[in-house]
């Protein structure tokens, strides 16, 4: 590796640009949100502004964000994402294990098909997913033609976390797949040859082992879950909001950008919080392998 | 156990056991049952949800919708400006971060996986509070197409680049800098040598992180529907507005166009990348 002093005019060269782009477009606009959640609406003549604000002149949105009608929505933000991190990891665990364990000829296909639909506009597959659960979408004209009680679930809870596990199960399936297909079977062989039953096999060496793609996937679908707007917003509607579209409301019809910038970083502290503790717990299994 | 196990599986053969089989065949249904028959019903000659026939006709009408085509090509247009400046710009980053030692480099290294790591709600919302108060946001409204788009081209640069900079470092790992060497022993400028030698080593990773810039910004929603202004729809956002009044199966012809865009530009990437492994391995 060289070092920069050495080759100055290609170090700047290469690396202006993007680190502009990074700062103007990225580190400035966090900042300007910033002090807004900390500014309150200008009176001018009397009247509330749309555009002037008295910066850094309160901190009456954190306080009206800490109010338990807000407290609600990233409680229930976190509480569904954990369910629906949880439904993923159990379905992806048992299937990335499926794909790891069978005909290597198999395997790419397999792996492409499970998170090939990540590719496609989450959009257009909440849409998709609409279709099949509203009142006379395809899942009640299935369960009809085999005479079936018809189920009423989109607008509901369960049409969210269905949606949330939809949008981010191919997140969980990666991460998972590259740790079990690392994993040296022979532990597994050596496990089951000195009498330990599949289970015990599963528990102490299997899951230990393949731990880190455990965490990894989790804080991948976690995180986007925690912030997501759209999926709550399409699926769930006005009744069963989270955070996310709290902070959208804010910054389109309810516009209050000071409260919404509030809220965004209450998100955003939230989102660090996760990725600290995941930091803290791969440290700590570091320390146990060394 | 073992007695449960049929003659020709061993002890390991999870992937032949029928419970893996079923729950495998579930969620692939639970996966791709939607998005196939949105499919199947950009061809129905109703609207209604209900197989009446088949017909080519939302296709049609799609495309001489003008606010449907109009949103198609602004997102196809957004994708490809943004792509060629990510790949740039990420693999400018990713020579840098490979080639020099610096300062403050692990922390420059944290920052730049910002954009990937927070909520994409927070980088919108603050990129339409920035975009309103410099004025940005009304100043490019008149501007000629494709520069009326530049807000939301902008955005997608920035959470675009990071992603193409992890891809490019990764195959410069496998770059040995001996050639570089020779190249400039046997006389070649900088440039030379980076024009000569590492950009056709790099080539499968630019291409590959360009079409990786290229799905991540056709699949954008929110960060584009906050930092776009009133009269530039991307296809996305169009879809929202549409959902939230009426559900049309034009929506679903156009929808079935992006998707086959979009696997298309991801098998190319495969394609291109598949030959990678093998070389390293």
């Amino acid at each position: 590796m060289d070092y920069w002093k050495d080759f100055r005019k290609v170090f700047f060269t290469l690396m202006t640009l993007g680190s502009f782009w990074m700062l103007l477009f990225f580190v400035v606009p966090m900042g300007f949100l910033f002090v807004l959640s900390f500014s309150s609406k200008a009176i001018v003549n009397g009247e509330t502004s749309i555009l002037d604000y008295n910066y850094f002149s309160t901190i009456a949105n954190y306080v009206d964000a800490a109010g338990s009608s807000y407290l609600v929505l990233l409680g229930r933000a976190v509480l569904w994402s954990a369910i629906a991190t949880i439904v993923c990891l159990l379905l992806a665990y048992p299937l990335a294990f499926a794909v790891c364990f069978s005909a290597p000829k198999w395997r790419p296909i397999l792996l492409l098909l499970l998170i090939l639909p990540f590719w496609i506009n989450l959009l257009i597959r909440t849409y998709a997913l609409i279709q099949v659960l509203r009142t006379n979408g395809f899942l009640n004209q299935a369960l009809g033609f085999f005479h079936l009680p018809q189920t009423d679930i989109l607008f509901g809870t369960s049409a969210v976390i269905m949606g949330l596990v939809y949008v981010y199960l191919p997140f969980m399936v990666l991460p998972l797949y590259s740790t079990i297909e690392k994993l040296d079977k022979s532990y597994l062989e050596a496990s089951l040859d000195l009498g330990a039953s599949q289970p015990r096999t599963f528990w102490s060496i299997t899951l230990p082992l393949t731990m880190p793609g455990v965490i990894t996937g989790i804080i991948l679908v976690f995180i986007p879950c925690l912030g997501s707007f759209l999926t709550s917003d399409l699926l769930g509607g006005p009744n069963n909001w989270m955070i996310g579209n709290a902070i959208q409301n804010q910054f389109g019809e309810a516009n209050n950008w000071p409260f919404g910038a509030a809220l965004s970083f209450i998100l955003m502290y939230a989102t660090f919080f996760v990725l600290f503790v995941r930091a803290m717990l791969t440290r700590r299994s570091k320390g146990v392998d060394a | 156990m073992a007695a449960r196990l049929k003659p020709g599986q061993g002890p390991l053969d999870y992937g032949s056991r029928l419970w893996l089989k079923i729950l495998f065949a579930v969620v692939l249904l639970f996966l791709y049952a939607p998005i196939a028959s949105l499919i199947a019903f950009s061809f129905n000659v109703d609207k209604t949800g209900v197989w009446h026939g088949f017909t080519f006709q939302n296709y049609i009408k799609a495309w001489h919708n003008d606010a449907i085509f109009n949103a198609l090509s602004n997102s196809l247009a957004i994708a490809f400006c943004s792509t060629i400046f990510s790949t740039i710009l990420g693999a400018m980053t990713a020579l840098a971060l490979w080639r020099f030692k610096f300062p403050f480099k692990t922390p420059f290294e944290g920052f730049l996986a910002l954009p990937i790591v927070v909520p994409e709600i927070c980088m919108g919302v603050a990129l339409a509070l920035f975009y309103s108060k410099t004025g940005m946001m009304t100043a490019v409204r008149d501007w000629i197409w494709p520069l009326n788009l530049i807000n939301i081209i902008i955005a997608h640069i920035a959470f675009s680049f990071p992603f193409v900079a992890v891809v490019v470092r990764s195959r410069l790992v496998g770059f040995n800098r001996q050639l570089e060497e020779a190249s400039k022993d046997l006389g070649a400028s900088e440039w030379q040598t980076f024009t000569n030698v590492i950009v056709p080593f790099l080539m499968p990773s630019l291409i590959a992180g360009g079409l990786l810039a290229f799905t991540l910004s056709l699949d954008d929603f929110v960060i584009t529907f906050f930092s776009s202004g009133p009269n530039s729809v991307t296809f996305p956002v169009k879809i929202y507005s549409m959902v939230k009044t009426t559900i049309t199966p034009q929506i679903n012809a156009a929808s079935t166009v992006l998707i086959v865009i979009t696997l298309l530009a991801t098998f190319i990437a495969m394609k291109i990348q598949a030959p990678v492994k093998t070389e390293k391995s």
